[in-house]
């Protein structure tokens, strides 16, 4: 079978990074074909690369045999590469028809015509067993709907390829499923689609090929049949697997925490729409996970504790007194700190440097008449740089050009400087790669050990079984059950809690 | 190690996704709030002071507004890209005194009347162009625009200059009659023409939605493969025609050309857009909403005017108060939509 697309000996450089170094890839009509690799392993780049955003430093790329170069988003669409990003970039104030046909419309005499795109843009849906109201608004949609129609635009672009960077990253899994359905749909069609995907099970699931891509190199192109889950990982992060094992012995030796008076004590707190009353306790050197399904209330529950939304019900006790948290800087106070799970909105100032994002929130509890020393600070980013491997290991680098994973960690190690009692961590994982997953978690269990609290929110369940000594399960807004974490509890036993709704 | 996926919830009948999360005529809400309120007005000046529910009363507010309008039009399109337009005061009284100079030293006025739209189209593109290629921040670009078109204005005369063309005198001078008493004036028909084109383009061609679009999400826009960059500029140099437009209208108006005219007018056009329920941060609103604005602006005169122991000032000071009325009012609608 000829390709569909091939790219040789691609290079792009940035100042000071190499980002693609001679990577070679292909794609072949009618497949589902998975790029893997860690977080900076250039994915992004390769991406960006194919779909025109950035320009290439050397190298080819061949479209049904024919040599192109894209200098823009327009072209590569035009050529028929389409693409679906993790975060949905459609337009949230425009009709779902609109966000589908934007760009494209049917016109008559430079006139669009509105009905011969709803009806088009209906059929378009319904193709992809979607029903919806194409005149509605497109952010009266959950991000899942608004993901499938950014795949419904992607698919009207008459794409010979379809790209989707991250797609199932905020879907549950029937969605999940629903997309797979569509993708296999499309397959049959002929289209060749590149996968992007940080779960293993879904790339397993789904993927035909994958291509293994580490520090900007290609490692190789492998069928998934032939490649078992555990060697992909090893290929991944270019370490053998038992220097891996290793780090999930290191974190699941997190031993049980001594009891005494809470840091902290939430007695039926809660508040309407957001959380039912909830009892929950945490002591020094206990990590609580916290487990459900997105949208069960998770960050919810967090943002009551860390003061970021204000109960209308029960009270909160910090250290036995019942001192009300009103806002996040009272918490602070109180040595709680919250890693939120939206990086990019509620974290990360992309325009100000790795060190300035970790120095954030110290210099923030100092109060800003007492700047930190410049060599205290270089003192601090250097370590925390160096315990969680920020890459690049540059402190002046601007945050908002380090990939996710390092993003993440970046927010990590802001939190981690002011040496909280309790650190909230809401979804510190998603998005990141095996081996920084790893770091973070054998991280997590140290600071338990060290005596730090931590609440750990996560929707990834092998992760909280891990490293929590007790687990709360959420499920509909509704804290349903504590589970003491032993060797009794499994998956399925929390995802039975989580599927009958067991009430405490 | 190993990511396991979000586990499996019960399975449900397919299709799943139809549900939605709220009915969204939200994007109506303010445009209705400033409807009402100008009924309201309306009906406070009908019921207060004789002589105010005369047609012509109601007309005047168009014919003493309509230079304002049209700036307004040429603003929502801006503001609709979620940028703004500081120097649209600026460029009416350039308009006005590059349009009196050179009547005055005998330009013909099939030459000067061109020109000056020329003149504030080309700014506009200038200030599109500066803020699309150099990523300038709007506010800045057009902050130097206004220093700039000011600063030229006052270079050519500092003082008021009177129109005495024949043809700008005529257009001046043109009435539409409906009757004893009842008309309109020739700007007020311009500036309806206008406002019917700005809706129609904003409501069926591409360059219309692609505005609504990049006030939504420049970089999702981007993305889509739209053309942000030349969007961008259009409505810039379409703001700057409007701009140019307006102060043409405006000569017509005061038959004079002066360098200080227009001045504070970009916030009044800023307001009208805003009290119309065109979103600061851009993506959402209509022209009609621009037009009632413009009215509830003139309304506000021609109130204090019937009232007549009132400072001008008193118009500003209620403008104040309403816009402050319709963020809040915007801020409430568009957070319940969340």
């Amino acid at each position: 079978m000829a390709d569909q697309l091939k790219m040789t000996g691609i290079k792009k450089i940035f100042p000071g990074v190499v980002a693609l170094d001679g990577v070679d890839f292909r794609l072949l009509p009618g497949e589902i074909h998975a790029l893997m690799g860690e977080n900076g392993a250039g994915k992004s780049t390769l991406i960006k690369v194919l779909t025109g955003v950035y320009d290439i430093d050397g190298g080819e790329i061949e479209l049904a045999g024919q040599q192109v170069r894209f200098t823009g988003p327009l072209q590569a669409q035009q050529a028929g590469i389409s693409t679906v990003y993790q975060e949905v970039n459609l337009c949230p104030n425009l009709s779902v028809a609109e966000n589908i046909f934007i760009g494209r419309e049917p016109r008559k005499f430079g006139r669009i015509q509105w009905s011969e795109m709803r009806k088009r843009a209906a059929a378009l849906l319904a193709r992809l067993d979607l029903d919806l109201d194409v005149t509605a608004q497109l952010d009266s949609y959950s991000l899942a709907i608004q993901q499938m129609v950014a795949i419904a635009r992607a698919v009207d672009i008459q794409a010979r390829v379809l790209i989707l960077d991250e797609p199932t990253s905020s879907l549950d899994a029937s969605e999940v499923e629903q997309l797979f359905t569509i993708m296999r749909r499309l397959r049959d069609e002929g289209v060749a689609i590149l996968f992007v995907s940080h779960f293993l099970d879904q790339v397993y699931e789904i993927a035909d090929r994958m291509t293994v891509l580490r520090n900007g190199r290609l490692i190789g192109e492998f069928r998934t049949e032939d490649l078992p889950q555990m060697q992909l990982i090893s290929k991944m992060i270019g370490k053998e697997l038992e220097a891996l094992e290793e780090i999930e012995e290191q974190a699941r030796e997190a031993s049980s925490p001594e009891r005494g008076t809470p840091i902290l004590e939430a007695r039926q707190l809660g508040r309407t729409g957001a959380i039912a009353p909830f009892d929950l306790t945490i002591h020094a050197g206990e990590v609580v996970g916290l487990a459900g399904l997105l949208g069960s209330g998770r960050t919810e529950l967090a943002r009551l504790l860390f003061g970021a939304d204000r109960p209308d019900h029960g009270e909160l006790l910090v250290d036995g007194n019942a001192s009300a948290v009103k806002s996040p800087r009272e918490a602070m106070a109180k040595g709680i700190a919250f890693s939120s799970e939206n990086r990019r909105t509620e974290g990360i100032i992309g325009e100000l440097t790795v060190r300035e994002n970790i120095i954030l929130a110290m210099q923030a509890a100092r109060g800003w008449t007492r700047p930190i020393p410049r060599r205290k600070q270089d003192e601090l980013v250097d370590k925390y740089v160096k315990a969680l491997q920020i890459r690049p290991a540059d402190p002046e680098r601007l945050v908002r050009d380090l990939s996710g994973g390092n993003q993440q960690k970046v927010l990590l190690a802001r939190w981690l400087i002011i040496e909280p009692r309790l650190l909230i961590i809401d979804e510190p994982t998603r998005g990141i790669d095996v081996g920084a997953k790893a770091e973070i978690q054998r991280l997590v269990a140290q600071l338990a050990d060290g005596g730090m609290a931590v609440l750990f929110v996560s929707a990834e369940l092998e992760e909280v079984l891990r490293l929590s000594h007790k687990i709360e399960v959420l499920r509909d807004r509704r804290l349903v059950e504590e589970l003491q974490n032993g060797d009794d509890v499994d998956a399925d036993r929390i995802m039975q809690t989580i599927a009958s709704g067991a009430t405490p | 190690m190993i990511d396991v996926s979000t586990p499996p919830t019960p399975q449900r009948n397919r299709p799943i996704l139809g549900r939605r999360v709220y009915r969204p005529n939200t994007r109506h809400v303010p445009v209705l709030a400033t409807l009402v309120l100008l009924i309201v007005m309306y009906s406070v000046g009908v019921y207060n002071y004789e002589g105010f529910g005369d047609t012509q009363v109601l007309l005047n507010v168009f014919v003493d507004n309509a230079f304002l309008l049209v700036v307004a039009v040429g603003m929502t399109f801006v503001i609709l890209t979620g940028g703004i337009d500081l120097s649209v005061g600026a460029v009416i009284a350039l308009t006005t005194t590059v349009t009196a100079t050179l009547l005055a030293a005998g330009w013909p006025a099939g030459v000067v009347l061109p020109l000056v739209l020329l003149i504030g189209t080309v700014m506009g593109l200038g200030m599109g162009a500066v803020i699309h290629f150099f990523k300038v921040e709007p506010f800045i670009a057009t902050l130097a625009g206004m220093f700039l078109a000011r600063g030229l204005s006052l270079l050519i005369d500092r003082n008021s200059i009177p129109i005495t063309n024949d043809f700008w005198i005529q257009m001046a001078q043109k009435r539409f009659r409906f009757g004893e008493g009842v008309f309109i004036s020739l700007n007020v028909v311009i500036a309806l023409i206008v406002v019917l084109i700005a809706a129609l383009v904003l409501a069926w061609t591409r360059f219309g939605r692609n505005v609504y679009a990049i006030g939504g999400n420049a970089d999702s826009a981007l993305l889509m493969g739209l053309p942000v960059g030349r969007t961008r500029i259009a409505v810039y140099t379409l703001s700057g025609f409007c701009a140019s437009l307006g102060g043409v209208l405006y000569s017509f108006y005061t038959s004079s050309g002066y360098s200080l005219h227009g001045q504070g007018l970009e916030l009044d056009a800023i307001a009208a857009v805003v009290i119309g329920g065109v979103l600061l941060t851009g993506g959402s609103g209509y022209v009609l909403g621009t037009v009632l604005g413009v009215l509830v602006l003139g309304l506000i005169q021609t109130i204090i005017t019937f009232q007549g122991d009132l400072n001008s000032w008193w118009t500003r000071i209620v403008v104040g108060i309403l816009l402050f009325v319709f963020i809040v009012l915007q801020r409430l609608v568009t957070r319940k939509a969340k």
